[in-house]
């Protein structure tokens, strides 16, 4: 689905996004990126949507080389890949519903097909009740949930996630983590950049960590132990415990790794 | 639709700047249309007195008919002539008669004697004018010849410098529109520099985010070329009587509508080329 050969990215002033990175992520992985700032996530995210172009090496999506894809077939490549930014990109001259019927009146679908599409997205991860607000009148946890349905529009095999729980408190993370591992579920292939190691730890899925731009480790299997993945819940718990309110999106998320 | 919706929103969203790029193109359109009025009306003045007999060649007391109708047919011959008309000295009376009526005096004291018969020559084209002239001083039958060359050559002289400075002015005003225009919307496009970027992360194609800006500079030549047609047509058919009274005799009002929708179209369409120019020019140097 995803694939990076010896992959390098060199700014305009030497530095290096990432050097010599290969990758592989099948389709329908839920896959963590980890690393310190400036250890090259971003810059991976963005190669995967051809917002730059890799100085060496070959990234492919869905089969097709996108280094040298010529840029009038950059539109459909973003089709696939639904990407959710670390700032989020929201116009903010617009309200929640246009922001995310913005790229299905790009794509030319029309106005009712539109509507009804935006309205279920909105429905599944639960704005319907701010449709009509503007950016600013949302909260963080709403913006990041806007932000999810606008990237699920076209119902993208792949779905890029940069620092989605970056300023959320620990109850919203949750909350977003649970949309995020439903949109896995239906099938959608998962990359996620993140800071957040509780959730990392707490999901135990394949974890890519970069440092100064390469790969540290892969983890193609989860990354703990029985024994450390039962400690790691118990970790969670008590924290949230001590927040004295058990977040629901969390609770689930346990819930569903448990019954595994 | 959706870039024409697109598009009114931008114009709807930054009033003043639209108003200035109307307002330059209006002026642009102003000037073509008035400047279309002088090229038009001056071909037509041209024309009305290059078809007018322009030489008289007043003849002696003692040439006959017989030398009159000789030099007439010579001077047919030379190919340059449009019309020639015999006026006899009773007809020369009756026309100064006529152009005097309304003074009595200068009516006793001419007459039929005193008026020489002569000829009226109107030449195809205002530069045989000359050729002719000189042609009829040499016959020995002739006393005088007058003909308007010093009017015609004034006003030929003052048309052509006319239409000159109309080109040259309609050039700078519409180069001017064009920078004025490249600039108006580049400096929205750079306004709208992070909307774009999203639009692009967000799978916009490159005519998408185009489309709008470009409607938008047509939009601006089309509402200014109807400005200024409007105002330069309103303002002619304003002047119409009071410029009748001063080109009296001369068949050049009031302006065909035919004229005026023709104008109207052809406006339009360098509108729409001069808006899609400048928008192009923008979209260039700014959506890179």
């Amino acid at each position: 689905m995803i694939q990076l050969v010896e992959v390098t990215k060199t700014f305009g002033t030497g530095s290096s996004g990432i050097e010599n990175v290969s990758l592989s992520i099948d389709r329908g992985e839920f896959v963590f990126l980890v690393g310190p700032s400036g250890s090259g996530k971003t810059t991976l995210l963005r190669l995967l949507i051809r917002d730059m172009v890799p100085t060496k090496g070959l990234i492919s999506v869905n089969n097709v080389n996108i280094g040298n894809l010529p840029s009038d077939k950059i539109p459909h490549l973003r089709k696939q890949i639904g990407v959710v930014f670390q700032d989020l990109k929201m116009l903010t001259d617009r309200t929640i519903f246009e922001n995310i019927l913005l790229p299905l009146e790009m794509a030319g679908i029309s106005d009712n097909e539109a509507k009804k599409k935006a309205e279920d997205i909105m429905s599944q991860v639960g704005i319907l009740d701010h449709a009509h607000k503007f950016p600013v009148q949302l909260s963080g946890g709403e913006l990041q949930r806007a932000a999810i349905a606008r990237a699920l529009v076209f119902s993208p095999d792949i779905l890029l996630a940069d620092e989605p729980t970056g300023n959320l408190d620990n109850t919203t993370s949750w909350e977003i983590i649970k949309i995020l591992q439903d949109i896995n579920k239906a099938g959608t292939t998962v990359l996620m950049a993140t800071h957040n190691m509780d959730v990392v730890v707490s999901l135990n899925k394949r974890t890519v960590t970069l440092e100064k731009g390469k790969i540290a480790q892969d983890t193609k299997k989860p990354v703990k132990s029985e024994k450390e993945e039962k400690e790691g819940k118990e970790h969670s718990e008590k924290k949230h415990h001590e927040e004295k309110k058990e977040p629901e999106g969390e609770a689930e998320v346990k819930k569903e790794d448990e019954s595994k | 639709m959706k870039s024409i919706k697109t598009m009114w929103k931008h114009v709807r969203r930054s009033p003043y700047q639209a108003l200035a790029a109307i307002l330059i193109m209006s002026l642009t359109f102003l000037s073509i249309s008035f400047f279309s009025f002088v090229i038009f009306g001056s071909s037509r003045v041209i024309s009305y007195f290059e078809s007018k007999p322009q030489v008289t060649a007043f003849f002696k007391e003692d040439a006959t008919q017989e030398n009159i109708d000789g030099l007439a047919d010579a001077v047919k011959q030379s190919g340059k002539v449009a019309s020639v008309k015999f006026v006899s000295k009773q007809e020369a009376l009756e026309l100064y008669k006529r152009q005097n009526q309304d003074d009595p005096l200068l009516l006793d004291l001419v007459t039929e004697d005193i008026l020489p018969a002569s000829l009226e020559i109107a030449t195809t084209r205002i530069e045989d004018l000359n050729d002719v002239s000189t042609q009829l001083q040499q016959s020995p039958f002739v006393s005088e010849v007058v003909y308007q060359k010093d009017v015609v050559d004034t006003l030929s002289s003052w048309i052509g410098a006319l239409r000159k400075i109309g080109l040259v002015l309609t050039i700078l005003l519409a180069t001017v529109s064009v920078f004025i225009m490249v600039i108006i919307i580049g400096f929205k496009i750079s306004q709208k520099k992070d909307e774009i970027e999203v639009m692009r992360l967000l799978s916009a194609t490159k005519w998408y985010v185009r489309w709008p800006f470009l409607l938008e500079g047509i939009f601006y030549g089309v509402i200014g070329a109807l400005i200024g047609w409007v105002i330069s047509t309103g303002t002619l058919l304003y002047a119409t009587p009071l410029l009748e009274s001063f080109l009296k005799g001369i068949p050049l009002l009031p302006v065909s509508p035919l004229f005026l929708i023709v104008l109207l179209v052809a406006e339009l369409v360098l509108a729409v080329i001069l808006g899609a120019f400048s928008s192009f020019l923008a979209v260039l140097r700014y959506l890179k």
